[in-house]
């Protein structure tokens, strides 16, 4: 049963990535605000990650910098959006796109070169079980570390002043700001914080999952990110749950080619997209789940009046 | 029903102590208009003080001063005998002024506890007894768990309240805060008014309701034109007196005679039962409602009752299925799948409650949005826009309605509230309808023009229009309307007509009293 062990372990790997940038996307929609510059901070993330591995061997370090190479990005973002007050939707593609671009320029004399995978970290006992064992708990740490990083956004959300101030904030930019709080400075925080996520996502893929640099490294995933969101209808869980689903959509398609099956590739490499589409569709007929969770003034200009 | 207080003061000591307040001399121009001009005002602890006045008079100005909202151009403001200059809502806070706003700032996703929380440093889990206890001490009951978009406008009021009382405040602002409740809400609301002036705190009543300010408030200031006119005792002033002082002049009241309806109803609505998509709406539930050419129909209640609902069904901006197009009918004509354009051309004329978005576009100027309804009325040929019509049918909607605006090229979100609504209303009597639907026709309009509007309903009336006004105005509905239904909970009450309007009567059905017993809500909560 080798095909099941590569099909649990495969997905755990798609999915790490997707979950981690999603969290990030979900704090920064909480506070109002939508960020469509998701692929181009995890291709950013993803060169400057796997630069820095290929330099020092650093993996967390690489992590940590690919973090901030997403906030650096994020900070180009944010400051259209809150300060110049642009569409936020044109911000976030140009933003994207500006991403992109920039990891194939810096990327170039990388192309195509790997690293050795990120360490991974067995789980003693667990990874002894029988096929599942080596599917599930034999991966770098941050494989266990994003259910962790939902529990921990989950719990901030919901249960602390933070978390309050900027579902607040993304509910109504007028009430939290007459009741005195820093709309706009909530709201930066939350898009560093997403552009950090965003960039360690990236830097997963580079550095653990694929191991490789090549341009178009990320090819959607920061789009399915988005969509994930919107999928899970702004809630952690539903974001975890979605996340893995997408990764085996993700797997599916090696598995089938694998089996031998005559279905067109492209139609193949479609399905998490289509998965997509189907997704979106079917949960947007809850309209009272989204009315309670979706933030309100999401993808909306807000100037401070006064 | 005084509190275990030991600050507790009474009037006699009331004037002998420093002011609270002390406003000396505040000006505030904006580019158009002198909004505050030389305001001098004292509040004294334990106060109740009304600020008077019509729409545009400077309270709202005033009120923003004081709150740090806005920053005067001259004059000084004393707190407790010391000038301060008052940064912004946050500092004002600080200094112990409280704000109950009249459009609520309540987080509707968000629980009561959380929504306090956000203002104060407590966690919403440690506010819950807090909220009890405010609860019960000022009659303010509410579930610290409840999420807000489940509370009633009531409800909702004494969330903002409680907030405001929890950051322990000396001077308690409150604006316009019983435009939003039924008749039977307003008692308790002054008793917890009272309540709070118990201990030393002072409340600035900000109203144009007349009687409300003679029963609650100790002193009224009147204001008129940014200026203040005079500070009176309102308990010795009549109605009429204040009024006077208020627009300066005596209040027009339309001149009307009995309706004489055609016997054929021009509009119909039989048996509806719609539910709307958005899950915070209203359900409508078995309206029956016929409007006949020459009566104004009126619908009372307190909105969010349906009324948002039960206008677009009416208006053609929701459109039934098929199957059930009967149950909109226009002169005989079964119309409730037909869009609103349609209805339209079938002599159905709307003017909305949402002014900008929904009667009006904000960004285009007013003769575009003459254009958008009044199109067919020659103001073009063959699909070309005629300009010069258009332009002209603009200005006769201007002066005929006597709109303050920069003229026709002026954008509709450059006019107050309340001109724009008279240029809306103008706007779609010039297209000659057979049945006018008009929501909250005068909200927000100052008085005088109010009572214009209500004379040009009337006039349509006599003209052999069937006219149906949705509005939260009571006084305004009996007024004008022939007849009277009132919306709760999305039913609609049988028709009272005229002769049997009163307060009582429409009060008791504002929180269900028509209802039958197995219909009725088990706790009625305002």
């Amino acid at each position: 049963m080798l095909t099941l062990t590569f099909l649990l372990s495969g997905t755990l790997l798609a999915a790490t990535p997707l979950l981690i940038a999603a969290l990030g996307e979900l704090v920064v929609e909480k506070s109002g605000i939508l960020n469509l510059s998701i692929e181009g901070m995890m291709a950013f993330g993803a060169v400057i990650g796997f630069i820095v591995v290929t330099k020092t061997d650093g993996y967390w370090l690489a992590i940590a910098v690919g973090g901030l190479a997403g906030s650096a990005l994020s900070v180009v973002f944010g400051a259209v959006v809150l300060v110049t007050l642009g569409n936020q939707v044109a911000t976030g593609i140009a933003v994207g796109i500006l991403g992109l671009g920039l990891s194939a320029l810096i990327g170039q004399p990388f192309e195509s070169s790997t690293v050795a995978p990120m360490a991974k970290v067995a789980i003693p006992v667990l990874s002894q079980l029988p096929i599942v064992g080596r599917g599930l708990f034999n991966h770098p740490a941050i494989v266990y570390l994003a259910p962790v990083l939902a529990f921990a956004i989950w719990f901030m959300l919901m249960k602390t002043k933070v978390g309050l101030i900027i579902r607040a904030v993304g509910e109504s930019p007028e009430s939290a700001h007459a009741i005195g709080y820093n709309v706009n400075a909530v709201r930066f925080a939350a898009i560093l914080f997403g552009g950090f996520l965003a960039g360690v996502a990236g830097a997963f893929i580079s550095i653990a999952s694929t191991t490789l640099w090549a341009n178009g490294l990320i090819a959607g995933r920061g789009w399915i990110v988005v969509a994930l969101v919107v999928f899970a209808t702004w809630r952690s869980g539903r974001i975890v749950i979605g996340a893995y689903l997408f990764g085996a959509a993700t797997i599916g398609e090696l598995l089938v080619q694998s089996f031998g099956i005559a279905i067109p590739s492209q139609l193949l490499t479609s399905i998490p997209f289509i998965a997509t589409i189907v997704a979106i569709v079917l949960l947007s007929m809850d309209g009272r789940s989204i009315r309670l969770n979706a933030p309100v003034s999401l993808g909306r200009v807000y100037q401070v009046t006064q | 029903m005084k509190a275990s207080s030991d600050a507790t003061i009474s009037s006699s000591d009331r004037d002998q102590e420093a002011p609270l307040l002390e406003l000396v001399g505040v000006t505030k121009a904006f580019p158009a208009v002198l909004a505050n001009d030389d305001v001098s005002l004292r509040i004294q602890p334990g106060e109740i003080r009304a600020i008077l006045g019509e729409n545009g008079a400077g309270k709202s100005t005033l009120v923003k001063i004081i709150y740090g909202v806005l920053v005067p151009d001259a004059g000084e403001i004393r707190w407790r005998g010391e000038k301060v200059a008052i940064r912004n809502p946050a500092h004002a806070r600080a200094l112990g002024i409280g704000m109950v706003f009249q459009h609520f700032s309540l987080f509707e996703t968000l629980t009561v506890a959380e929504n306090i929380s956000l203002a104060t440093a407590q966690s919403p889990a440690e506010l819950e007894p807090a909220i009890v206890e405010f609860g019960d001490r000022f009659g303010l009951p509410v579930e610290p768990r409840a999420l807000v978009h489940s509370l009633s406008v009531g409800e909702r009021q004494r969330v903002e309240i409680i907030r405001c009382l929890l950051q322990d405040p000396r001077l308690i602002i409150m604006d316009e805060p019983t435009s939003v409740l039924p008749p039977s809400g307003i008692p308790p609301l002054f008793e917890t008014i009272r309540k709070l002036t118990e201990q030393g705190r002072a409340v600035l009543f900000i109203s144009h309701k007349l009687e409300e300010i003679r029963s609650l408030c100790h002193q009224a200031t009147v204001m008129r034109g940014g200026k203040v006119i005079a500070s009176v005792d309102p308990a010795k002033e009549t109605n009429e007196s204040l009024a006077h002082l208020m627009i300066g002049r005596d209040i027009p009241h339309p001149e009307r005679e009995a309706a004489t309806p055609a016997e054929n109803a021009a509009m119909a609505v039989r048996g509806l039962t719609y539910t709307p998509p958005d899950p915070f709406g209203t359900i409508l539930r078995d309206i029956s409602l016929s409007l006949h050419p020459g009566e104004i129909v009126g619908i009372a209640g307190v909105s969010g009752n349906g009324q948002r609902e039960l206008a677009a069904v009416l208006s053609g901006e929701t459109m039934l299925p098929s199957s059930r197009r009967d149950q909109v009918v226009i002169d005989g004509n079964a119309c409730g799948d037909i869009d609103s354009g349609k209805r339209r051309s079938l002599g159905l004329a709307f003017v909305p409650e949402e002014r900008n978005g929904r009667g009006a576009v904000p960004e285009m100027d007013l003769t575009k949005n003459a254009l958008l309804t009044a199109h067919s009325f020659g103001l073009t040929k063959r699909g070309f826009i005629q300009r010069p019509a258009a332009r002209a049918f603009a200005e006769r909607c201007i002066a005929e309605m006597d709109v303050r605006c920069g003229g026709w090229d002026a954008e509709a979100r450059s006019l107050s509230g309340g001109n724009l609504q008279k240029y809306i209303i103008g706007r779609e009597i010039r297209l000659q309808p057979q049945i006018l639907i008009a929501s909250q026709p005068t909200w927000g309009v100052d008085v005088g023009a109010a009572a214009a509007i209500r004379q040009q309903l009337v006039d349509l009336r006599d003209g052999g229009v069937a006219i149906l006004v949705i509005s939260e105005e009571l006084e305004e509905l009996l007024e004008i309307a022939d007849r009277l239904h009132v919306l709760f909970r999305g039913h609609l009450s049988p028709s009272i007509e005229r002769a049997r309007a009163n307060t009582t009567l429409i009060g008791d059905f504002m929180t269900g009293g028509f209802l039958a017993a197995d219909q009725a809500p088990g706790t009625a909560s305002l």
